[in-house]
């Protein structure tokens, strides 16, 4: 096994608001090899957008960071400032979901992927160019040379996205990291993105963590799978593995609320009751036992470690683990 | 198997009230406001000698004993003119932008939401009115109608009407593509129900916010037409005239002038800060996370 | 089934920098009483516009919307508000349709207050009743404002105002696109469980199909403003004869790592609807395209029984 790129040790993220401090992630721990793709899925509020910033220390100026986040080698977590803005775009370079707000709407998407060529590659402005051109022929965008000339706002959403991912491309990142880089999008787009990112992946042999609320999207385009609740990840398990025999009744649910398309229209679907707890109130036993058809006193009272019982590299923190004959995929 | 999950959702957001803090900025500015008002409306009942009886043998006496600050230059109790000023630069500057915000918001919340030529129409009327030199208006209404407390809180309120009819503007149309306002039409909501229930209450904060602006400013342009002589007329005392007067005298008897400046000076400031607490305070989002 | 809705040829226009956009462009479509019709496409392809244009919230600039025996196109003013009130909207974004300034008592309570039920009394047990319906605790919720809610909770607050008034047809656009998948599965079990208590009829508007299958009887598909396809659901599904229903079926992420994503749908995006290509409008992505395409526009046909669509080249 290769030394990871990428490896969280016990982080947490916690932020102060109004209502006490909100601990938005709770002692994650995460390894990521070079070339390899986790997929982290969880609903909206688990924590997944926090743990990707606290990898990127893009955090919140008032939130507190626990934990270490060690990068080919080097502890992000107290970096100097420079030296972590010199790592960004080369070594570890993100698209987020909105593509709007990650492009400049005041600059031409020529200007924004030539200057970035400059400013991390020190190229020339010409050849430059031409290697902006090149990108973004890359991620599948036609008569790329006109398109530099225009506007973020002069193109769809998905043609975006597409240029977000051609600007973190650029400067051959070790790791990029998507956040639901495709949620804004259509289901014809989003296909289309996940293609990209999945080939481009493969051809620089980059790592890619993959963020994202639906579990069918990480099903066929990563190698390993976390399931975040609640802050805490309460899965972790080679993709085909966890889709072939999920642990946890919480990704049992996640996969259920998908709607089928084998099953006929007007069936009721398995829906999770509820919303996940108040952050600012953790709970004392599982943070999932309110929702949880399997809960019992056990899972109220004591909070479940996140462990590898059975030694097969499938990780889960839960009192009562699905059997193996309860497969729930399709 | 439970499938229909239609529980009753008693996990909603446990009911904290955001706690609003207020600085002691605020509340100094507000006691400032309260503090001046009072005074002004009561001018009359306080027990202080009237702003226009001249004491000849106590000209530009020093603040003492008998003239608390001091008197002018024709022996008239500078503390008495103060407040009475105050009556007059507080009637005309919440009177003033009372007239902009309630035409101009008006005007520019119909234009805003009914768009087409009554806009046009709109829009058009207040460049003219913008492009119209202020200083000639005042001078022809003076001129035609006379100075008056009345007629110089006319001029400048339809002075303001530009400013509060962009601003309802301006919001009202960013407001009416929203979708609580397509579902107030679908359900068959009336365009005075529309603009009184949906948009009335969002479009109502920042012309507050924008009126408490227009005070503070109203207050400096009476002082400055009073300074010029083009407001309210001798012997009434004004701010502006006040500090027109001590003008003169600035060399033997400096707080004449700089006493009405500070009053003024204050009572902007707290206007203005009165205003950007409130406008931060009544915003229904909580701070950004 | 008769019919409660009935489209003509209907179109609707925007004019964009002097040009003439075609959001929709000569659309025919019927909706039974108590059916569920629902309506894919990609984003911009007009489903929102001809939504919109059915409540006459833009009026069409051609043909007919017929609700009920009326004609909708032909109502105006007085008449045309008192027929909404049969007719309700559901948007995509819910927290943007609610109004941030009132509490939630008072906007679910609105529509009555403007079909003039005065009784505060009545108007307090029917906003309790419906906020139940939707499973809200009208205790919790009545007195906060919309931001101290989630989004799928100002979904349910959104619901409970358009079934307030006991409406015959809900027009649903996007309900779900923008609520997490667990949450989505919530709302469209509540919308269909609505759909039986209050007897409802919906137009149902989405991009996924997936989303679509499990609610619609029928399902038409839509593309740059045209209808491609309208079949039953099941049909449609198992046998798509339009090429784009095809790559839309393709498009939808199977949870299963043993399923390969299909290759090949990098088959660009829509082109814009200020210059669509002639003859058949999705062409320029279509597999089939041929000289015929270009030349002619498809009229829907019958393709199997009760399944229409609009192409030259029809798949199996
Ligand atoms: N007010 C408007 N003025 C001009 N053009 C408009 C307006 N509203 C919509 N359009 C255009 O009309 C076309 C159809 O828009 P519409 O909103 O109906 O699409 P949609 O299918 O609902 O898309 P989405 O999935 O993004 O909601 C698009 O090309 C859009 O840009
Ligand atoms: S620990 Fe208990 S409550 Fe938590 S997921 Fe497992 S069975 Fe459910
Ligand atoms: S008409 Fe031609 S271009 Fe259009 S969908 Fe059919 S085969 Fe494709
Ligand atoms: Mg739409």
């Amino acid at each position: 096994m290769t030394a990871p790129l990428l490896s969280v040790e016990g982080v947490s993220v916690e932020l102060p608001t109004p209502r006490g401090a909100l601990r938005a992630v709770d002692n994650v721990d995460l390894a990521l090899a070079p070339g390899r793709t986790l997929g982290i899925v969880g609903e909206s509020g688990c924590g997944k957008t926090m743990l990707s910033r606290a990898i990127l220390q893009l955090l919140p100026k008032r939130a507190r960071l626990g934990g270490r986040v060690m990068f080919a080698g080097r502890d992000l977590t107290n970096l100097p400032a420079e030296a972590l803005r010199r790592l960004r775009g080369p070594e570890l370079a993100v698209v987020f979901q909105d593509p709007m707000t990650s492009l400049n709407p005041v600059l031409t998407i020529g200007t924004q992927i030539i200057e970035t060529l400059q400013a991390h590659l020190g190229m020339d402005a010409a050849a430059a160019a031409t290697r902006g051109v090149e990108l973004l022929a890359a991620v599948g965008i036609p008569a790329p040379a006109q398109r530099l000339r225009q506007y973020p706002h002069q193109l769809s959403g998905g043609m975006r996205q597409r240029v977000a991912i051609a600007i973190a491309l650029s400067c051959e990142p070790k790791l990029l990291i998507a956040d639901e880089p495709t949620t804004a999008l259509d289901v014809t787009v989003q296909a289309q993105i996940l293609d990209l990112l999945a080939r481009e992946q493969q051809r620089r042999h980059m790592a890619m963590i993959l963020i994202t609320h639906d579990l069918g999207v990480v099903a066929g385009r990563t190698d390993e799978v976390a399931v975040m609740y609640a802050g805490r990840i309460v899965e972790r398990a080679p993709t085909s593995r966890l889709f072939a025999g999920m642990r946890m009744p919480y990704t049992e649910a996640l996969l259920a609320a998908i709607p089928k398309l084998d099953s006929p229209p007007h069936t009721p679907l398995p829906a999770i009751a509820g919303r996940p707890p108040d952050p600012t109130r953790p709970l004392a036993g599982c943070s999932f036992a309110p929702r949880c058809r399997y809960a019992d006193g056990r899972c109220r009272a004591a909070k479940p470690p996140l462990g590898d019982p059975e030694r097969a590299g499938t990780l889960y923190a839960c009192w009562h683990p699905l059997g193996l004959s309860e497969s729930a995929s399709a | 198997m439970a499938v229909l999950d239609i529980e009753v959702d008693t996990a909603v957001v446990s009911p904290v009230r955001k706690r609003r803090r207020v600085g002691a900025l605020f509340l100094a500015a507000v006691a400032w406001i309260v503090l001046i008002g009072l005074a002004a409306a009561l001018a009359g009942a306080l027990p202080i000698v009237s702003p226009t009886d001249m004491d000849i043998l106590a000209r530009r006496a020093p603040p003492g004993a008998e003239h608390w600050l001091g008197t002018d230059q024709l022996g008239r109790d500078e503390f008495s003119r103060l407040i009475y000023g105050a009556r007059i630069s507080l009637t005309v500057g919440l009177l003033a932008p009372v007239i902009g915000v309630l035409i101009g918001g008006s005007l520019g919340m119909l234009a805003g939401y009914f768009r087409g030529r009554f806009e046009t129409l709109t829009v058009g009327g207040v460049d003219v009115l913008l492009a119209f030199p202020p200083l000639v208006f005042v001078l022809a209404v003076t001129a035609y109608l006379g100075q008056s407390v009345l007629n110089i809180t006319l001029v400048i309120g339809v002075l303001g009407i530009p400013a509060f009819t962009r601003v309802a503007r301006a919001v009202t149309l960013s407001l009416s593509e929203r979708e609580f306002v397509v579902a107030a039409r679908a359900l068959g909501a009336t365009h005075a129900r529309i603009l009184l229930r949906e948009l009335l209450p969002n479009v109502a904060l920042p012309l507050v916010a924008f009126f408490l602006l227009g005070v503070a400013v109203t207050i400096v342009v009476e002082g400055a037409l009073s300074f010029l002589g083009l407001g309210v007329p001798p012997p009434a005392p004004s701010w502006g005239s006040m500090i027109a007067e001590g003008r003169e005298n600035l060399d033997i008897a400096p707080w004449l002038a700089f006493l009405p400046a500070l009053f003024m000076f204050l009572s902007v400031l707290a206007f203005n800060i009165v205003g950007d607490t409130l406008r931060a305070l009544t915003d229904p989002r909580p701070g950004a996370l | 089934m008769t019919a409660l809705l009935s489209i003509e040829n209907l179109t609707v226009e925007y004019a964009v920098g002097g040009k003439a956009l075609f959001a929709v462009s000569d659309v025919s479509l019927e909706v039974g009483r108590g059916e569920t019709l629902g309506l894919v496409g990609e984003s911009g392809c007009g489903k929102s516009t001809l939504g919109r244009a059915v409540l006459q919230l833009r009026r069409p600039t051609g043909g007919r919307v017929t609700f009920d025996g009326t004609e909708l196109t032909r109502l105006d003013g007085e008449a045309l508000r008192l027929m909404r009130r049969r007719l309700q909207l559901i948007f995509q974004d819910p927290i943007a349709s609610l109004n941030p300034r009132r509490s939630i008592g008072d906007i679910v309570a609105e529509p009555l207050v403007i079909t003039g039920v005065v009784d505060r009394g009545e108007r307090e047990r029917r906003v309790r009743d419906v906020l139940a319906a939707v499973g809200l605790d009208a205790d919790l919720v009545m007195g906060r404002l919309p931001h101290e809610f989630s989004g799928g909770q100002c979904q349910r607050i959104c619901i409970a105002r358009a079934l307030i008034l006991e409406p015959e047809l809900v027009i649903c656009d996007e309900p779900v696109s923008a609520l997490d998948v667990s949450i989505r599965a919530q709302i469209l079990n509540l919308l269909e469980d609505m759909k039986r208590r209050y007897g409802l009829t919906l137009l149902f508007i989405a991009h996924d199909l997936a989303v679509v299958k499990a609610v619609s009887d029928r399902i038409a598909v839509m593309y740059l403003g045209r209808l491609c396809e309208v079949g039953p659901t099941e049909q449609l599904f198992a046998r798509p004869a339009h090429p784009y229903t095809a790559l839309l079926l393709e498009a939808i992420p199977v949870p299963d790592p043993t399923v390969k994503p299909a290759a090949n749908l990098a088959a660009g995006e829509p082109p814009s609807p200020l210059d669509p290509p002639s003859g058949c409008r999705f062409r320029t992505r279509c597999p089939r395209a041929d000289q015929t395409c270009a030349d002619v526009v498809p009229e829907l046909r019958e393709i199997a029984v009760g399944q229409f669509a609009a192409c030259h080249h029809p798949l199996g």
